[in-house]
Parts: structure tokens; C-alpha cells; sequence
């Protein structure tokens, strides 16, 4: 039961994390775009699925208590609102520009979700959002949840892949490796990376929601750059930029790393216990770079029969 | 009511903005020299910050005498990181700097947490005195002290810009870098001393954060935006800019809280990052070349 349990945990949050880091593979992986605020669109999705579905009176403002569909539409629709406007100021700059723009806007909601109390509760967070099934016994509420984040996950990958295969993904991939090139032959570049930039955002939403209502629970430290937007890039990176199968791999691979070192920290004494914490990020951090430096493809690397042009 | 302008809204913004600038000014020349966002340069003055620590506490120095030593350390930490985690990328695409600057940046904040400790700490514990000029102008110790090193630093730097050949090479590299390694500059020279000079002031501003405020381990990634929003403003690679900057942006976020309209402050103090934030936005959207007009990165 315990095992199960355990097993279960790990699967659901390798998926929520698998859906992140897709919507980061379609950003920078397929398009090009360095997008450094994962935990900004992550937050947006999380607190409006939160507003939306918890019961009236989880907040100063109260909880609608709607259906999480609906959390779920209006996680996606915020998101890809909000990079629909960043990206229309950053995506004709250079890439640093975006990832400073993004990271700018990350730490501002951070800000707005510690500060504005009566939306977001601050720093105790919005408690009592519903989680589908968890009417159900144990453990076949947790295994139902899993089958729903794993069939989220299922869909957002058919559909990314049918969508890198299509032409307009070509479009996105010869953006990605020659902007001048595809302008040349009369695509418009930003009109792509805008697409791109505000469809990979709406999964980083999505992935917020299905996070909040798993927990049945969001708070500011959820939203934190190491979680929620580090993590996505170290999975990524060690998945296979490029390559949808690489960001599920590399989600899961990641994740089920990261829970083992937290398994192993545990056996350590308590007053060695909080600062392992901090040994863990630093092994992540460590991690990072051995396969940028050593093998940059990744565990799945990118197929393509182009190498990406040096500078 | 102006003096109390000056000595609530003024001079915390004077010190704000010099210390932005002094972080500023690493960010724009790397970003000149090597074509990228330091992401970890926010956390390079969370380790110098730290390092002046450790001296306050193990030799007893005042936070400023421990400076230099500390400035000296993350200068060589600065350069040993690029060896280790930017080097193997120097011919690649920049952008992957910025993915591995990013872990640089958390591995240095873990570092510090582990050894440092997580909560906050202040270099001299207790309430410090203002020094009180012509009966009411208020100003404290510190706040000179941050200023008038701060000056002197901008000083030497200009000095060693203008006139020294590694210095000429360095703004010639920024201009352009093609040009420069066909004039016969060793490249990597100027490489080593672009850390050297923006890892000891990033080791400044960090101090001086901690002199102004307290230490804990977020103190540099959280000034990491307003530091790049005043990159940007004064344009990317040119470091007279950063300065300009980053005054800027420390004026602005200070003066930002003053009560303008009414009795309560325009922009809430929670709220002071967002500040330097709308300036990067804006200047993104009408001038990203800055206000010295940096390089196009178009």
C-alpha cells in the first residue's frame, strides 16, 4: 500500500512536471525562445484554477466553487494572455531580452501573490481547492488523479508532436536555426514565435492548475524559481531539447532523481537534514552542467539531419 | 517637508542606485565581452556579501575594512567559475551561457546556504545613529560610506577604461570583437580581467546591500532584475551607462514610494521591484538600445 502510494505520487508529479516542461520544449526546444519565468505562467494557472474551484470563502474574496474545467479553461486562457503580451514587446528583441522580460515578470507575481491578501491569502495560501475523484478510497483516489494527469499529458504530447511534424512546425525549427533564412522566404517570424511563445505559456498554465488541484493547495512557496522554473529547464536539458519524447523522458528522469536524493537526506541526522536541502539543489545544479558540457543532446537528443550553426 | 524628502526618499535612493550600478556595470561588460545575461551575477554579490561576513566575524573587521579582501576573493571566484562553467561554451550558441549561468547561480546560493545559513544576518547587530549635518539634514554613517566608495570605485574604473591598454582592448572587444582579435588582443586576457573587475564590484554592492540592510541568501537574485533593468536603460555594454542606470533606477524606485498624490505612497514599498521593472519594459518597447545607445542586439 505504502509502495503504491509512493509510486503514485512520483508518477503524478513527473506528469504535471512533463506537461511544464513540454510547453518549455515547444518554447526554447522548437522555437528558440529563452523563457526564464516558468514559475510566473505556473502561478498564473495555479491561483486562477485555485479562485475559480475552491469553495466560497477560501479567500477574502471568496472561492467561486465552479467545475475544474473551468479552472482548468481559465488557468490556460490567463496564461497565454499574459505571454501573449510579453511576447509582444520581447519576441522581436534578442533572446536574453525575453528571458529577463520573463524573469521580470515571475518575480512580480511573486510579489502580487505575497502582497495582495485578499485575493491570494499571501503566505498562507488558498486552501480546499477540489481534486478530482478524491471522493474516492484510498488509493484509488490517488490512482484515478494520476490516470487524469497522465492522459492530460497524453494529449498535449499527440498533439505537440502532430504539430513539430506539421509544416508549421518546420516553420518554428528553420526559425529556430536561420531567423533570416525563413524570413527570406516570406514567413513571419514573429507572427510564429508569438504562436509558439503563447501556446507553450498555456501548458505552463495548465501545468500550475493540474499542480493546484493535486496539493488541493497553492501558496507563494510553490512559485519559487528553483521548483517551478529551474527544475523544468535542468529536465529539459537532460531530457533532449528538441524532442517532445526527451522533455517527458527527462520530467520524469529528473523528478524520480530528485525524490531519490530526498530519500537518501532523510536517513541523515535532523540537524544535518535542512542544509542537505541545500546539497540537493547543488547536485542539480551540478548535474546541469556535466550534461550541457558533456552530452548537450541529452538522454533523447533532437533527430535532425542540420546541426545547429555555431555563432 | 523637503528635508524629510531628502533624508527618507533622497539619499536611500542615492545608496539604492549606487548599488545597482555597481552590479550594473559587471552585467553590461560581460554582456559586452561575452554576449550574455549573467544570471548568477545576482548571487556573485550574495558570496561577497558573505565572504565580508566571515571577516567581520572571524577577524573582527568593520564590514568596509573587510571590503577589499572580499572583493579580491570574488573576483578570482569569478574568474575560476568561468573556467570551470563558461569556457566550454566560449565558440557555442551565447544563449546556452545564460542556461548554464542559471545553475551557476543556484548552486552558488545553495553554497552559501549551507554554509552561510539560511536566515538573515546583519554585519554590526543593533540600531546605528544618524549622523545629524546643519540640525536636520539626517544621514547615516553607512549611507556615506556607501556613496563615497562607491565614487571612488566609478573613478578607478574610468581610469582604467581610458588608460590602461588592458582597458582600451576591453571597450575595443565590446565594440567589436571580430575587429579587436584581428588587431592582435588576446581575447581571453581581456576575458579573465571583464570577471575580475565585475566580480569585485558585484562583491561591493553586495557588501553595501548587507552594510544597508541585512544579509540572507536571496539578498542578490532578488536585485538581479533591477541590476539588469539598469543594464538595459544606460545600453547593454556600455558601462558609464550602467552607472547612469542604475542611479536611475534607484531614484526611481525610492521616490516612487514617496506620497506624490495625497498621504499615502504613490507605489506601495512592496511594490519598488516593479518599478525598475516597468522602466526595462518600457525602455524594451521604445529604446532597447538604452539611453547611451549600447549595441543594437537586434
Amino acid at each position: 500500500m505504502g509502495l503504491t502510494l509512493y509510486a503514485t505520487a512520483l508518477l503524478t508529479m513527473g506528469g504535471i512536471y512533463a506537461v511544464l516542461t513540454l510547453g518549455l520544449n515547444l518554447h526554447w526546444g522548437v522555437t528558440g525562445l529563452f523563457n526564464a519565468g516558468i514559475a510566473g505562467f505556473f502561478a498564473v494557472g495555479a491561483y486562477a484554477t485555485a479562485l475559480l474551484t475552491a469553495p466560497p470563502g477560501a479567500t477574502p474574496s471568496g472561492g467561486l466553487g465552479l467545475p475544474v474545467a473551468t479552472g482548468w479553461a481559465a488557468a490556460m486562457l490567463l496564461s497565454g494572455a499574459l505571454a501573449w503580451a510579453i511576447g509582444k514587446i520581447c519576441l522581436r528583441l534578442r533572446s536574453d531580452y525575453l528571458a529577463m522580460a520573463t524573469i521580470g515578470i515571475a518575480e512580480i507575481l511573486r510579489l502580487i501573490v505575497k502582497n495582495e491578501l485578499w485575493l491570494t491569502n499571501g503566505s498562507r495560501g488558498i486552501a480546499g481547492v477540489p481534486r478530482p475523484f478524491e471522493q474516492l478510497a484510498q488509493p484509488w483516489a490517488e490512482l484515478a488523479f494520476l490516470l487524469l494527469v497522465l492522459a492530460v499529458l497524453a494529449i498535449a504530447y499527440l498533439l505537440l508532436e502532430t504539430a513539430v511534424r506539421s509544416p508549421w512546425g518546420r516553420v518554428m525549427r528553420a526559425i529556430r536555426d536561420d531567423e533570416a533564412a525563413a524570413a527570406a522566404a516570406g514567413k513571419d517570424v514573429a507572427a510564429f514565435r508569438l504562436q509558439a511563445f503563447v501556446l507553450g505559456s498555456m501548458l505552463m498554465g495548465l501545468g500550475g492548475a493540474l499542480s493546484a488541484h493535486y496539493f488541493k493547495y497553492i501558496g507563494p512557496e510553490a512559485t519559487q524559481p528553483l521548483l517551478a522554473t529551474f527544475l523544468v529547464w535542468v529536465m529539459l536539458i537532460v531530457g533532449g531539447s528538441g524532442r517532445n519524447a526527451g522533455a517527458v523522458a527527462g520530467a520524469f528522469l529528473v523528478w524520480a532523481l530528485w525524490s531519490a536524493t530526498e530519500l537518501l537526506t532523510n536517513r541523515l541526522p535532523p540537524d544535518w537534514l535542512t542544509r542537505a536541502a541545500y546539497l540537493r539543489v547543488f547536485l542539480i545544479g551540478f548535474i546541469l552542467q556535466v550534461v550541457l558540457q558533456r552530452h548537450a543532446g541529452g538522454v533523447l537528443p533532437e533527430r535532425t539531419a542540420v546541426r545547429r550553426p555555431g555563432p | 517637508m523637503l528635508l524629510d524628502f531628502v533624508n527618507f526618499y533622497l539619499i536611500p535612493g542615492l545608496v539604492l542606485g549606487c548599488i545597482y550600478a555597481l552590479g550594473a556595470i559587471g552585467v553590461s561588460l560581460l554582456f559586452g565581452i561575452l554576449r550574455f545575461a549573467h544570471f548568477a551575477h545576482g548571487d556573485l554579490m550574495t558570496v561577497g556579501a558573505y565572504l565580508a561576513l566571515l571577516l567581520v566575524r572571524v577577524a573582527g573587521l568593520a564590514p568596509i575594512v573587510a571590503l577589499p579582501a572580499a572583493a579580491v576573493g570574488t573576483a578570482l571566484l569569478a574568474v575560476l567559475i568561468d573556467r570551470a562553467a563558461y569556457r566550454p561554451f566560449r565558440e557555442k550558441q551565447t544563449i546556452v551561457l545564460v542556461i548554464a549561468s542559471f545553475g551557476v547561480a543556484l548552486m552558488l546560493r545553495s553554497l552559501v546556504q549551507l554554509l552561510g545559513g539560511v536566515g538573515s544576518v546583519a554585519y554590526v547587530p543593533g540600531i546605528q545613529r544618524p549622523l545629524v549635518l546643519f540640525d536636520s539634514l539626517r544621514i547615516a554613517e553607512r549611507h556615506l560610506w556607501i556613496i563615497g566608495v562607491s565614487a571612488l570605485l566609478v573613478v578607478v574604473l574610468h581610469l582604467f577604461l581610458s588608460r590602461s591598454r588592458t582597458g582600451k582592448a576591453m571597450r575595443a572587444m565590446s565594440d567589436e570583437r571580430d575587429l579587436a582579435r584581428i588587431a592582435g588582443i588576446d581575447t581571453e586576457r581581456v576575458v579573465v580581467w571583464t570577471w575580475l573587475i565585475g566580480g569585485g564590484l558585484a562583491a561591493a554592492a553586495g557588501v553595501f546591500l548587507g552594510m544597508d540592510t541585512q544579509l540572507n541568501p536571496y539578498m542578490g537574485w532578488d536585485l538581479l532584475l533591477p541590476v539588469f533593468a539598469a543594464a538595459i536603460l544606460g545600453g547593454i555594454g556600455r558601462p558609464y551607462g550602467a552607472i547612469l542606470g542604475g542611479l536611475v533606477i534607484g531614484l526611481a524606485e525610492e521616490l516612487a514610494t514617496y506620497p506624490w498624490i495625497g498621504t499615502t505612497p504613490l507605489v506601495s514599498p512592496d511594490y519598488k521591484t516593479a518599478v525598475a521593472f516597468a522602466i526595462m519594459v518600457a525602455m524594451l518597447i521604445w529604446r532597447p538600445t538604452g539611453l547611451l545607445r549600447g549595441r543594437q542586439f537586434g
